[in-house]
């Protein structure tokens, strides 16, 4: 039997949230600090839940790998937060954000959710406001907007290019009120390496102890996991380094469907790979396409010439350039999403056009001259500069750029050693963000009760792409707004429980097998490192289940995993001492749950016999290379269930997505 | 790639099993560096060396390798975050340093950040200190008012967003012969004192969080000026002066 319910409340689609809200349990204020939660994860979902379940009287312990919630990887968020607030008087309201977002998503994320998350978002903004965030502002006082990649209105709020910062410290700031009231215990440093379910229901996690090695038994009344995505099974992605799918596939494994594993967002504004000591990927701010322009040579002379150093970009003329989005795309140009935009630059590289020096080719130009110019030339207008000369307009245009994106600039020039506002920037596209993720209903539950799931950990809210600027927006949604909520009802039977005691056979068994896991690591002693295995992973992840995909080269991909998981398990080492900071273990755990994730996104991409979104299959493009989604047999999420180590095995079960308020229609940016 | 270089270097770097045992140098050769690397990934390609011999990995704090999260330290020839300014360790490349070269890797030392392992410091007690005040109290409720309804001056959003941009890495503390935190804390106290939101608690909050930091074992700022020089966000002075304001000010209202 299929546990697949997504619990879509009944009514209009406007209207869902508030009756579902009217009619929910409760969890009367005097019974909650009777009910402990755990929350895993102190990003901006799990920050932002923890506070909120603190505030309203839960006792609430919350986990992190890093040494303090600021450090989650949420801070790294560049470009900006969407809400539907229509500032700009642009036409923008909830139902054009709800629109967008199914449409960006390639009509396969739910509809009920999106439209809650198109409703919501606007508090979100006055909440974060209220917190101190410090968002861009108009000379007037009032808050400024910028538009993002796959719209057409300006709804995106930012706080310079560092939103992902100023929005984790915002939310980091009500942890931390909480933790001064004692509401909340922190646990720094601390990894989730297990799910214990006691009677069918979450209560409770082992935990290492990642400064004294420790192995902990912590229990609570319900598990909520806030782990954020899965990138970093590529090896390389823009990813922070500890970002890892543990908690999210642990739960799995014990019994929570994960639901469209395939659908990975490629970013196109990434620096190219240097060389192959590369750890990561560093992104530069999708909002740079606002004032960049994208392109390649025209000529494949030229592109040939760029790699060899004997020529330089500025000196080639508008006319040999081909601006390849803004010729495909004229409606969007520059904006398309992202999922288009990393596409087209893959195959204009592909096609030989590239101009990175190293053996792919991988690399296409982001130029701001067009920009520096008109910019420039406003804001000499501006200042009552009549026939300003070229350099005072190139002064100026800069002073714009600078404003508005300086510090990407400087962080452009640190790594690459070249100076962009001279020369263009050099751009490719990473893996990014992991629109899969664990299937939740409507309440954000995992199929295991009292097991939820928030933020990028989950699958719910984008289909198969994300438009920039609404992971934050998701992330915030589910801890601020929804969650707390959500996670009431089903706490509503529980206030006669009492403490979860942690002495109870199942967390027995859950800690003896992590105790053997670790027993296992420390005495392998095989021949390689934890590195060299994720690498290999990366590798076959990136050429086979990347941005283009076939069936032959997924078969492919299942078999190698399966074959790298293997030697892994025979000839890993990990050196050094389990009764302390090792942080090699810390990654042979989380890599042993990559190569288990890696076959299965194979296994999904496999069976998705479409293109749609992040997902693109060659066998299914149309003449022009353009996507061809197949709504007639494949507009379901796909969520697998686990059944044991052979990760072929894995069932699928169909959640079918209805479209009742929106059209469904062919995705064009033309 | 054509421009890219193979650096030699010698290494001394800060070895210690926990903060319970004593630790010293040891010295590490290590080959064909590519110039276009950060320096963590030079220090990647030391440690699989090391675990390809069989050696235990040096421990060092890192996550982003953007330059954001804060987490990343190393005090490297001397310096917190290496020889390059306006960066973190995870910024740092190695077209910095010559072939050749030796270069000197030690954990952050303050007496306020105890030593974990290697070069890992424990910074908790910039979590202490927040939680004693950093923030302002309203409910996350989402019955707040509209965001438009408090006007802010452009000039102070930018200026409480150029404190807010501190991002807790410590270099400040690491740097400061008195290993005093106050660039930090005045970054927190400016970015609210500029606000309207931040203004209601304003005094308690002062006197709360400079009453932890001291707790803390933070020493004493004496205007010396190193932090705002190795600070990677280029935190400014300011921000300390704005805090002592806010500090007397407090107090006297107090007294
Ligand atoms: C460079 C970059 C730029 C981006 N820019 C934007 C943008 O401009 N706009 C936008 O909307 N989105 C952006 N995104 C996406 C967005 O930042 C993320 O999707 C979002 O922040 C994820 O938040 P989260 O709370 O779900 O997870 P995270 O912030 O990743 O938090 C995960 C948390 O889980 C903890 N954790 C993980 N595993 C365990 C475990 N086993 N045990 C204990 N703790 C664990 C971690 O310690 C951390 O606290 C960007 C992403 C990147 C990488
Ligand atoms: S003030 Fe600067 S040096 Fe100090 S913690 Fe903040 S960012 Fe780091
Ligand atoms: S690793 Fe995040 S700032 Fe260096």
């Amino acid at each position: 039997m299929s546990k697949l319910d997504s619990k879509i409340p009944a009514g209009p689609l406007a209207d869902k949230w508030k009756n579902h809200k009217d009619h929910m349990n409760l969890v009367s204020p005097n019974n909650r600090d009777k009910i402990d939660i755990i929350v895993v994860g102190t990003g901006l979902a799990g920050g932002s839940a923890a506070a909120t379940l603190a505030e309203q009287g839960y006792n609430v312990k919350a986990f992190c790998y890093q040494d303090s919630p600021r450090r989650a990887h949420s801070i790294a968020a560049q470009g900006g937060i969407n809400a539907a607030k229509n500032y700009q008087g642009d036409g923008d309201s909830t139902y054009r954000l709800f629109y967008d977002t199914i449409k960006g998503g390639d009509y396969r994320s739910r509809e009920a959710n999106v439209y809650r998350l198109a409703e919501v978002s606007a508090s979100i903004i006055d909440q974060c406001v209220a917190q101190g965030v410090p968002f861009g502002r108009e000379y007037g006082g009032q808050l400024d907007n910028r538009s993002f990649g796959g719209v057409q209105v300006k709804r995106t709020f930012y706080a310079k290019g560092q939103t992902g910062q100023q929005l984790l410290l915002g939310a980091y700031s009500a942890v931390s009120r909480q933790i001064g009231k004692g509401r909340i215990k922190m646990y720094n440093r601390h990894e989730m390496l297990d799910l214990v379910i006691v009677d069918g229901k979450a209560r409770g996690i082992i935990a290492r102890n990642l400064v004294t090695g420790e192995i902990e038994r912590h229990s609570a009344h319900a598990v909520v996991i806030a782990s954020g995505g899965y990138g970093n099974v590529y090896f390389l992605s823009t990813n922070a380094m500890g970002s890892n799918v543990s908690a999210a596939w642990k739960i799995h494994k014990k019994g929570a469907y994960f639901a469209n594993p395939c659908y990975v967002q490629i970013h196109p504004t990434c620096i190219p790979v240097h060389g192959t000591a590369q750890s990561k990927l560093t992104l530069m701010s999708e909002s740079l396409r606002n004032s960049g322009r994208i392109w390649v040579p025209k000529n494949i002379e030229d592109a040939v010439a760029i790699r060899e150093g004997k020529l330089r970009p500025e000196n080639i003329a508008q006319e040999n350039r081909d601006y390849y989005l803004e010729r495909r795309y004229p409606a969007f140009g520059n904006l398309v999403p992202r999922d288009v935009a990393s596409r087209a630059a893959k195959e204009r590289c592909d096609a030989g056009y590239g101009i990175e020096n190293n053996d792919t080719h991988e690399g296409v130009y982001l130029d701001f001259s067009t920009e520096i110019q008109k910019k420039g030339k406003e804001a000499a207008i501006e200042k009552n500069i009549h026939n300003p000369t070229d350099q005072q307009i190139y002064d100026l245009g800069k002073a714009w750029i600078e404003e508005k994106y300086g510090n990407l600039f400087v962080m452009y020039e640190k790594i690459t050693a070249d100076n962009p506002y001279v020369t263009p920037m050099k751009i490719y596209p990473a893996v990014h963000y992991t629109m899969g993720g664990v299937w939740v209903d409507y309440n954000l539950q995992s199929t295991i009760p009292g097991c939820f799931v928030i933020g990028e950990a989950n699958f719910s809210d984008h289909g198969a792409n994300r438009l920039g600027a609404s992971a934050l927006m998701q992330g915030l949604a589910d801890g601020y707004f929804v969650l707390p909520y959500t996670i009431a009802d089903y706490l509503s039977a529980d206030i006669r429980t009492g403490e979860i005691p942690t002495n109870s056979p199942a967390f027995d068994a859950a800690e003896k097998e992590i105790k053997d896991k670790v027993n296992f690591f420390m005495t392998n002693n095989g021949k390689h490192s934890v590195d060299y295995f994720h690498k290999k992973l990366g590798h076959i992840m990136w050429n086979k289940v990347g941005m283009g995909r076939t069936p032959e080269g997924l078969q492919e991909a299942i078999k190698e995993i399966e074959e790298v998981r293997k030697e892994f398990w025979a000839d890993v080492r990990v050196p050094g001492d389990a009764n302390g900071m090792n942080m090699e273990l810390e990654k042979a755990f989380r890599v042993a749950d990559f190569l288990e994730l890696g076959q299965l996104m194979a296994k999904d991409a496999l069976a998705r016999e479409e293109s749609c979104g992040g997902h693109f299959r060659w066998d299914h493009a149309t003449p022009e290379g353009e996507a061809e989604r197949d709504d007639e047999n494949f507009k379901y999420v796909a969520a697998w269930e686990y059944q044991g180590d052979d990760i072929n095995q894995e069932t699928m079960h169909k959640e079918d997505l209805i479209y009742e308020n929106i059209e469904v229609k062919t995705r064009s940016y033309k | 790639m054509s421009a890219q270089k193979g650096l030699n270097l010698t290494l001394k770097i800060w070895r210690q099993k926990n903060n319970k045992t004593k630790g010293q140098f040891e010295t590490y050769k290590i080959s064909d560096v590519s110039t276009d690397s950060s320096f963590l990934e030079m220090l990647d390609m030391l440690n699989e060396n090391l675990i390809n011999e069989g050696q235990e990995a040096i421990a060092f704090d890192h996550d982003c390798r953007e330059g954001i999260c804060g987490m990343c330290s190393l005090y490297i020839n001397g310096r917190p975050h290496g020889p390059d300014t306006g960066i973190t360790t995870c910024q740092l490349h190695m077209r910095m340093f010559k072939d050749g070269e030796t270069i000197h890797i030690e954990p952050w030392r303050s007496a306020a950040f105890p030593i974990i392992k290697d070069l890992v410091v424990d910074r908790s007690a910039f979590d202490r200190v927040m939680a004693a005040g950093g923030f302002i109290s309203v409910n996350t409720s989402g019955n707040t008012l509209d965001a438009n309804a408090i006007l802010v001056p452009k000039e102070d959003a930018d200026n409480a967003m150029d404190a807010a941009a501190c991002i807790g890495c410590g270099a400040c503390v690491a740097t400061c012969k008195n290993g005093a935190a106050s660039l930090f804390v005045g970054a927190k106290v400016s970015q609210f004192a500029l606000l309207p939101q931040g203004r209601v608690e304003a005094k308690r909050r002062v006197l709360n969080m400079v009453k932890a930091m001291d707790e803390e074992g933070f020493g004493n700022c004496s205007n010396t000026g190193a932090c705002e020089v190795e600070c990677p966000k280029g935190i400014s002075l300011e921000v300390i002066a704005r805090m002592n304001r806010e500090y007397f000010s407090a107090s006297l209202d107090q007294g």
